[in-house]
C-alpha cells in the first residue's frame, strides 16, 4: 500500500508565485512577436511577407503585429529577419472596459466551453489547476455548471454545431457575468477562418470582454487574463 | 530483426481465385471494383479471411464517385478497393454488417456527401447534427461553397435522441456536450439504463467540427500544413508528419538524415508527454488526487522541456515537407535528453507506487474490458488496440523516418481492462523515452530540409500518432493546390469502440472507462 499523503507532502510547495514575484521559468511561455524596427523598407516588407496568416504588416521599414490573427508558427522568429521577441505573458487584452465588483476579486467561478477547440487552449486551462500554477490559491475556480459561473471562458473558432450549447451556456450564467476568448481561434478564428461551420470566433456570437491572444495562450498567459478581468491587474497597453 | 514479409503477389492471387475477374489490379496497390453488388463480400473476404485490418473510406467526387476502401495488408502496405459509381447514382452498398469498422465510416460519407449506403441501419444525424442542419446539405461536395454562410437552415428543433432499451423503469441519462467540471472536450454521452449499469452507451461526436477537409481543398500546401497541425493539437507534430510524408511520397522529395532523426526524436517526446496526459486523466479519474499531482506536474515539465527545446509547447511549426523548418543545436538536445531523462524517472516512480494502491487498481481492473475479439471486429488502434492483444503498429509495420533502424519494442497486453491500458501506457513511455536517447546518438550534421517541387498526384502519409494510426490521404493538382485531403484519425476509430468497454459497466466506472481510452474529440472531428 503506498502512503500517499507521504509522498504529497515530502514535495514541498511547488507553485509558482506568480503574481506577487514575476515567474521567469524555462518554456512556461512560447513568447510573442513585437513590432520591430528594421534597416530598411525592403527588408521590413520581406520580413512582413514570411507570415503565412497576414498577421504582420510593414509600415515604412517597421513591422507590426496584429495578435489576434497570429498562429505562432514562429516563422518570424527563427527565419531570415527575425523580429523582436517578448518571452513574457502579460498580454490579455480587454475588449470592454468593465471589471467584475470587487467582491469577486478573490472568489472567481469559471464555466469553461470547448467550442470547437483543437485541444491545446483547453489544456491549457486545464493546467491553472495543476500544483505548479495551482490558480485555487489566487480564488479562481473551475466549476460545472452556468449556474455559478461568473467568467464564461470560450475556446475554439465557435462551431456551428457548438452554437446553440454556448449560447444556452452564457443564457444560464447569472449577472454579473464576463466573457473571456482564449486563443486566437476564439478571438478571430484562425486558421479556420469564417466558414460555414465556423463562425470565425466569439465575437461573432457573445459580447467579448478580454482576448487571450496565442496558439495556445499559455496558462499564465490565462490567469493574466483572469486578474485583468477581476481588475486585480493591468491589461497589456499596446498590442 | 528482420521481419518476414508475405509478398503482395499472395494477396492478389487470393483476391484472383475468390472473386475471378471481378476485381482487377490496376497498380501496385489499388484493384478495381468491376460490380457494385459483390463489393460487400469483397470487404468481408479481405477483412475477416486475409485479416487484413479496414483502416478507412476515402470518397471522392471527380467525373464519377470514387470510393476507396482502404485496407492494411500486415507488414507489406496497402491495399485500396476503388469502387466508381457514376455521379448520377446516391445508392452505394454497405458494407457495414459484414464489417463493423466500416460503421461510422459509411455514416459521415452520408452526411458529408449525400450518399445513400443500402441496408445501413442507422444513417442521418452523424457530422451534421439534426437539431442544427436540415438533411440534404453534402457540404463535402464540389459545388458547395465553404465560405458560403448564408442559406438557408431549417433544423429539427423537435430532435430527440433515438431510445433503444424499453423495459419498465428504463430511463436515459444524458451528458454533454457542456459537461466537465475540469475542462473537457464538447461531446454528448446518452448513457441508457434500467438502475445501476449503463446497458447502452451511445456517444455523439463532431461538436467540434470544423469542416477541416473542406477548407483545405484549393489551399496551398504550405496552407494546409497549418491546418493538419492545428485540427489536433494533443497529436500536432504526428499529424503534421503524417502531411509532410503524403506530399514528400507524391513530389518523390527524399528527407535528409538529420531531419528524419530529429522527426523521430521529436514525434516521440510528444508521444512522452502525450501518454503522461493519459495517465494524468487516469488518476483523475479515480480521484487519487497525490498521483494525478504528481502526473500532472511530469507533464507539466514535459510541456516546459518541449517550450524550451522548440519555442513551442505543442510542437507547432516545426515539421514542413522536405524535412524540418530549423535545425537544434546539440547543447539544446541535451538539456532536453535531461528533461526527458527526469520525467522517465518520475513516471517509473509513479507507476511503482500505483501498482501497490489497492483502492485504485480496484477501480480498473475488470473494468471497461475490450475483448481480442472485439478488438479486431472494431479495428482499434493504439494503446487501446495493443492492452486488447492487437499489437499493431505503424512504426513496425511500414517504418517511416527510419523507424526501422530503431530499436524498441511495441508492448501490449491481452486483458483489455483499464489496467491493461495503463501498464500499455506506461510501457510506451518507457519505449518513447528509449527511442529519444537513440534518435539523438543518431544525429550527423547536415541539413534539415531539402526543396520541394510540387507536382500533381495522390499518396497516402501513414504515422503512429500517440492515439494510434493516423493516415493522411492528399491529392494535388497541377497548379501545386490541394484537390483532396482526407485524414482517417485514429480518435475516429476508437470512438466507435468505446461502447463496448462501457456497456454493462456501473455509471461510477463511465468516467474511469473514458479516461483509459485516452481519446480525443478534436481528433476525431476535424
Amino acid at each position: 500500500m503506498s502512503f500517499w499523503p507521504w509522498h504529497g507532502l515530502r514535495r514541498g510547495i511547488q507553485s509558482t508565485r506568480y503574481p506577487d514575484a514575476p515567474d521567469t521559468a524555462a518554456g512556461i511561455s512560447p513568447g510573442r512577436p513585437l513590432p520591430t524596427e528594421f534597416a530598411s523598407a525592403q527588408q521590413a516588407a520581406e520580413a512582413a511577407s514570411i507570415c503565412p496568416v497576414g498577421a504582420i504588416t510593414a509600415v515604412g521599414n517597421r513591422v507590426e503585429v496584429d495578435l489576434r490573427t497570429c498562429v505562432w508558427c514562429q516563422r518570424c522568429r527563427f527565419g531570415a529577419n527575425p523580429l523582436r521577441w517578448d518571452l513574457g505573458f502579460e498580454w490579455s487584452r480587454s475588449v470592454s472596459d468593465s471589471r467584475l465588483p470587487g467582491a469577486f476579486a478573490r472568489s472567481l467561478h469559471l464555466m469553461i466551453v470547448d467550442a470547437g477547440d483543437c485541444g491545446a487552449c483547453l489544456h491549457e486551462v486545464k493546467q491553472l489547476n495543476n500544483p505548479l500554477y495551482n490558480m485555487h490559491r489566487l480564488g479562481f475556480f473551475l466549476t460545472a455548471t452556468p449556474r455559478s459561473a461568473d467568467v464564461l471562458v470560450v475556446v475554439g473558432p465557435v462551431s456551428e454545431n457548438m452554437r446553440g450549447p454556448l449560447l444556452k451556456t452564457y443564457d444560464a450564467m447569472p449577472d454579473p457575468k464576463r466573457v473571456l476568448a482564449a486563443g486566437t481561434c476564439a478571438i478571430s478564428g484562425g486558421v479556420f477562418g469564417r466558414t460555414f461551420m465556423s463562425a470565425g470566433g466569439v465575437g461573432s456570437v457573445l459580447p467579448v470582454d478580454l482576448e487571450i491572444p496565442g496558439d495556445p495562450p499559455p496558462p499564465l498567459a490565462i490567469l493574466h487574463g483572469l486578474l485583468v478581468v477581476t481588475g486585480r491587474m493591468h491589461a497589456a497597453e499596446v498590442l | 530483426m528482420t521481419i518476414l514479409r508475405p509478398p503482395v503477389s499472395m494477396f492478389a492471387e487470393a483476391l484472383e481465385r475468390k472473386f475471378g475477374s471481378a476485381v482487377s489490379r490496376s497498380a501496385e496497390d489499388l484493384y478495381l471494383i468491376e460490380q457494385p453488388e459483390i463489393l460487400p463480400s469483397i470487404c468481408e473476404f479481405v477483412f475477416w479471411e486475409l485479416e487484413c485490418p479496414f483502416a478507412g473510406l476515402i470518397v471522392e467526387e471527380s467525373e464519377q464517385w470514387e470510393l476507396y476502401y482502404v485496407f492494411l495488408l500486415p507488414n507489406c502496405g496497402w491495399a485500396n478497393f476503388l469502387l466508381r459509381l457514376p455521379l448520377t447514382t446516391r445508392n452505394v452498398p454497405s458494407i457495414s454488417s459484414r464489417v463493423h469498422a466500416a460503421d461510422w465510416y459509411e455514416r459521415e460519407a452520408e452526411d458529408l456527401f449525400g450518399l445513400y449506403f443500402e441496408e445501413h441501419p442507422r444513417l442521418g444525424d452523424f457530422i451534421l447534427h439534426d437539431q442544427v442542419w436540415q438533411e440534404g446539405i453534402a457540404p463535402m461536395r464540389k459545388g458547395f461553397d465553404a465560405a458560403a454562410m448564408h442559406f438557408e437552415k431549417r433544423p429539427q428543433r423537435d430532435w430527440r435522441p433515438t431510445l433503444v432499451v424499453r423495459d419498465p423503469g428504463a430511463f436515459a441519462m444524458p451528458v454533454g456536450p457542456v459537461y466537465e467540471g475540469g475542462a473537457g472536450e464538447s461531446i454528448h454521452f446518452l448513457l441508457e439504463t434500467v438502475g445501476e449499469d449503463v446497458i447502452r452507451a451511445v456517444p455523439r461526436l463532431f461538436y467540434n467540427y470544423r469542416g477541416v477537409e473542406k477548407i483545405a481543398e484549393g489551399k496551398s500546401v504550405d496552407g494546409v500544413l497549418l491546418l493538419s497541425e492545428r485540427f489536433s493539437a494533443k497529436s500536432a507534430f504526428a499529424h503534421s508528419l503524417g502531411y509532410c510524408l503524403a506530399v514528400e511520397e507524391i513530389c518523390g522529395v527524399g528527407v535528409p538524415s538529420r531531419a528524419a532523426h530529429l522527426r523521430v526524436l521529436l514525434a516521440e517526446l510528444e508521444r512522452l508527454r502525450h501518454h503522461a496526459g493519459v495517465i494524468d486523466a487516469i488518476c483523475q479519474s479515480t480521484g487519487l488526487s497525490v498521483s494525478e499531482a504528481h502526473a500532472a506536474i511530469i507533464e507539466e515539465q514535459l510541456l516546459r522541456a518541449s517550450c524550451e527545446f522548440t519555442g513551442h509547447r505543442y510542437l507547432f511549426g516545426l515539421n514542413t515537407p522536405g524535412g524540418l523548418r530549423r535545425d537544434f543545436e546539440n547543447g539544446a538536445v541535451k538539456v532536453l535528453l535531461a528533461a526527458v531523462d527526469a520525467a522517465s524517472t518520475q513516471l517509473a516512480r509513479l507507476e511503482e507506487r500505483l501498482r501497490f494502491s489497492s483502492s485504485f487498481l480496484d477501480r480498473l481492473e475488470d473494468v471497461g474490458i475490450v475483448s481480442p475479439e472485439s478488438s479486431r471486429d472494431l479495428n482499434l488502434v493504439g494503446p487501446v488496440g495493443r492492452a486488447s492483444g492487437l499489437r499493431r503498429d505503424l512504426r513496425r509495420s511500414l517504418p517511416y523516418c527510419g523507424y526501422g533502424q530503431y530499436e524498441f519494442d511495441v508492448p501490449s497486453e491481452i486483458e483489455g481492462d483499464g489496467y491493461a491500458r495503463l501498464r500499455v501506457l506506461f510501457a510506451e513511455a518507457r519505449q518513447s523515452a528509449r527511442l529519444i536517447h537513440q534518435a539523438s546518438e543518431r544525429l550527423e550534421s547536415g541539413p534539415v530540409c531539402a526543396g520541394l517541387e510540387t507536382t500533381a498526384g495522390t499518396a497516402m502519409g501513414a504515422v503512429e500518432a500517440p492515439i494510434g494510426a493516423a493516415l493522411h490521404w492528399v491529392r494535388l493538382d497541377h497548379q501545386g493546390r490541394i484537390e483532396r485531403y482526407r485524414i482517417l484519425s485514429p480518435s475516429f476509430r476508437n470512438w466507435l469502440g468505446l461502447h463496448v468497454a462501457v456497456e454493462d459497466f456501473a455509471f461510477q466506472d463511465f468516467p474511469i472507462i473514458l479516461a483509459t481510452f485516452g481519446l480525443s474529440a478534436a481528433e476525431c472531428d476535424r
